[in-house]
């Protein structure tokens, strides 16, 4: 399906995210020059379930060990959507898209976001075919099975992945239920909520 | 004509290969071709961010390029172009050209946010073309106007009660700040210009009774300056700004960012108001725009930098009406020691606003001297200026109007922005579902 060039490409991409992850540790070096294509290769679904790992890892260690924590637990700071403004905690959701659009400028390859078949923020809409099927496959499997396909946008193709994004702590079940702009007010936790879209140039 | 076409390119005047006349935001730098195009009279990728991006960031805008260039947006794309600022701003195009530089027709959200009218119930009677007009949204900036900043700042008075100014308060932050070693005060007799300098009295009393005195900054700090090679220091008795960016380089960054200092940023002659579009006194037309033109040279009297100093070149409506305004009483009774520091409203209060420094590590109110930075949409001055003193829905309105801009807010606004009283209403509205078991 893929051509060892674009192997080639879709690794160096992935190695920058993982020094994307790096930097957010601390070890903040630059992305090392990748001079020959990495052993195995990876095939796209590879590559996707590689950077949702990466993703969904940090979003949860950020919704449980910051905004939970000091929030909920502790009381210490507010998460609000006008973080700036209020001096609070970036919401979950907002890092996750302030990240995506970080990588979008660093221009890697791949793209990503955090979609729902319930958004809050009605640019979160699924709108490709690609999208809306696999939201509603991913959110119909409870979460168990992902979503892959091939897509065409733009006149080129890409690789699309899905992944069920689950509620996976009380704060995101009680702010969602209780937003003003939020269409669905019964989500309870674990369910799936949503959905993060990668997306590989093919 | 080759021959004349390369003499012409060379030398001083390149008017000959304007394409056409370039917009209000750009014509005092229009013979800078360098500064957005490429060799070959493309327009250069990076020439609008390499000077606007620090405001679009400060502005949180609201379309940033990187929401576009996600391939699930490339029907959005094929709508408008939103990833590229040529699509909406162009130059030398005067007779598309429209406020903000915009050349789009003022309908232009149709394209994109159609789904709007058929959610909000509240916005199915605006037109498109009022999105933007109204003072309800803006493209970029829309950090006074989101529906939550609305909320807070309902009900709010017209004026509120003893509203102040921020104060400079530089000596405090001197005192903490590290950046410069603390110096005893000077006086005229200490002072350490060569006899070839024939420093007169006049002079020497003029910088005595000034900060810089008072902070141990002597004559050799400025007038010494190094030469541009050797960095050898010699004196001079002429210094641009670049001898005040040794120590205020906040304050010439902000000049050189906005229309008094842009010609100077861009390598050219500086701004003389014969040069401006808007209309200048006659008397004013040849003086040269540099850190003295309003501050003076030795006595940098702040007050006069605030009114005066304006009021010399600028000879519009809004300016001319100014020593009329409600505003300016309240100055003039500051300035005569009559009203509390920070009560007064002068020129430089709304166009130069005090702004608290992000870049100092010790907390620090600066003097933003980009008077430009605020102006357009007038919006923008609601956050940096306005709600110091005002209640929100009151300032919206008086920005709304333009004729009230016109004669200096002598009045009460004529227009009335509906976005707060749809805020409300939400509210009202949210607060009562919520309510319902
Ligand atoms: C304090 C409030 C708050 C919390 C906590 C929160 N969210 Fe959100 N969430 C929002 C807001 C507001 C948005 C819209 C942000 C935007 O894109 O402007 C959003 C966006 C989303 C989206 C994208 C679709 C949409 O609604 O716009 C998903 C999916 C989502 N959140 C899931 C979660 C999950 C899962 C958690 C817990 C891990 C969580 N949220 C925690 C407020 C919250």
């Amino acid at each position: 399906m893929t051509t060892p060039h674009k192997k080639l490409v879709l690794g160096t991409a992935f190695l920058a995210s993982v020094v994307l992850v790096a930097g957010l540790t601390g070890c903040n070096k630059p992305a090392a020059p990748v001079a020959a294509p990495p052993p195995a290769g990876f095939t796209p679904k590879q590559m996707a379930d590689g950077l949702f790992a990466v993703m969904s890892s940090d979003r949860a260690v950020y919704t449980k060990n910051v905004v939970a924590r000091l929030q909920n637990d502790e009381k210490v700071i507010k998460a609000s959507e006008h973080w700036k403004d209020e001096k609070a905690l970036p919401l979950p959701a907002q890092m996750f898209r302030m990240g995506a659009e970080a990588v979008a400028e660093k221009n890697p390859g791949f793209t990503y976001g955090l979609l729902s078949l319930w958004p809050i923020n009605k640019q979160n809409t699924p709108k490709t075919d690609a999208e809306k099927t696999g939201l509603k496959f991913v959110s119909d499997s409870g979460g168990k099975t992902n979503y892959y396909a091939e897509e065409t946008l733009g006149g080129k193709k890409y690789f699309t992945a899905v992944y069920a994004d689950v509620a996976v702590s009380k704060a995101c079940v009680s702010c969602h239920n209780g937003h003003k702009d939020s269409p669905r007010t019964d989500f309870k936790l674990e369910d799936v909520m949503g959905g993060v879209v990668i997306r590989l140039p093919l | 004509m080759t021959a004349y076409l390369t003499y012409r390119w060379r030398g001083p005047d390149r008017t000959a290969f304007l394409p056409g006349p370039t917009s209000h935001g750009h014509y005092q730098i229009e013979l800078a071709c360098n500064a957005c195009h490429t060799p070959w009279m493309g327009v250069k990728e990076k020439a609008c961010l390499d000077c606007h991006s620090a405001e679009l960031k400060l502005a949180n805008d609201s379309h940033p390029k990187s929401k576009f260039t996600d391939p699930r947006n490339a029907d959005r794309l094929k709508v408008l172009a939103a990833d590229n600022c040529l699509t909406c701003h162009k130059e030398h195009v005067p007779e598309r050209t429209r406020a903000m530089g915009v050349m789009l027709p003022d309908d232009y959200c149709y394209r994109c946010h159609q789904e709007t009218v058929k959610e909000r119930s509240s916005h199915k009677n605006y037109a498109f073309n009022s999105c933007a007009t109204a003072g309800c949204h803006n493209y970029h900036d829309n950090t006074a106007l989101y529906e939550d900043f609305l909320v807070k700042h309902l009900d709010e008075p017209k004026t509120k009660s003893a509203p102040r100014v921020a104060s400079r308060a530089l000596l405090a932050f001197l005192n903490e700040s590290e950046r410069w070693p603390r110096k005893s005060a000077l006086t005229a007799a200490k002072h350490d210009a060569p006899a070839s300098a024939r420093a007169d009295k006049e002079t020497l009393h003029a910088w005595e009774t000034t900060s810089h005195a008072r902070a141990g900054v002597n004559c050799s700090d400025c007038h010494l300056v190094p030469d541009a090679q050797s960095k050898m220091k010699s004196w001079s008795d002429k210094l641009d700004h670049t001898a005040c960016a040794a120590c205020h380089k906040d304050e010439v960054g902000g000049f050189l960012a906005g229309k008094h200092g842009m010609r100077l940023a861009q390598g050219l002659p500086p701004m003389q108001p014969v040069l401006a579009r808007q209309p200048m006194k006659r008397e004013a037309a040849h003086r040269e725009l540099g850190c003295t033109s309003c501050h003076g040279s030795h006595e940098f009297d702040s007050r006069r930098a605030a009114v005066e100093s304006c009021l010399a070149c600028h000879n519009d409506s809004h300016s001319l009406a100014y020593k009329n305004s409600p505003h300016f009483a309240l100055w003039e009774a500051e300035v005569k020691g009559g009203a509390p520091a920070g009560s007064g409203v002068s020129c430089a209060t709304c166009h130069l606003p005090r702004q608290k420094s992000a870049t100092d590590s010790v907390p620090r109110v600066l003097v933003d001297h980009n008077q430009n930075a605020n102006l357009r949409p007038n919006e923008k001055m609601v956050r940096s200026v306005c709600l110091d003193c005002h209640g929100l829905g009151f300032t919206l309105d008086a920005l709304a109007d333009p004729a009230l801009v016109h004669t200096n807010f002598i009045g009460r606004p004529a227009r009335h922005v509906e976005s707060l009283d749809l805020a409300a209403r939400r509210l009202l509205e949210t607060q009562s579902k919520q309510t319902k078991p």
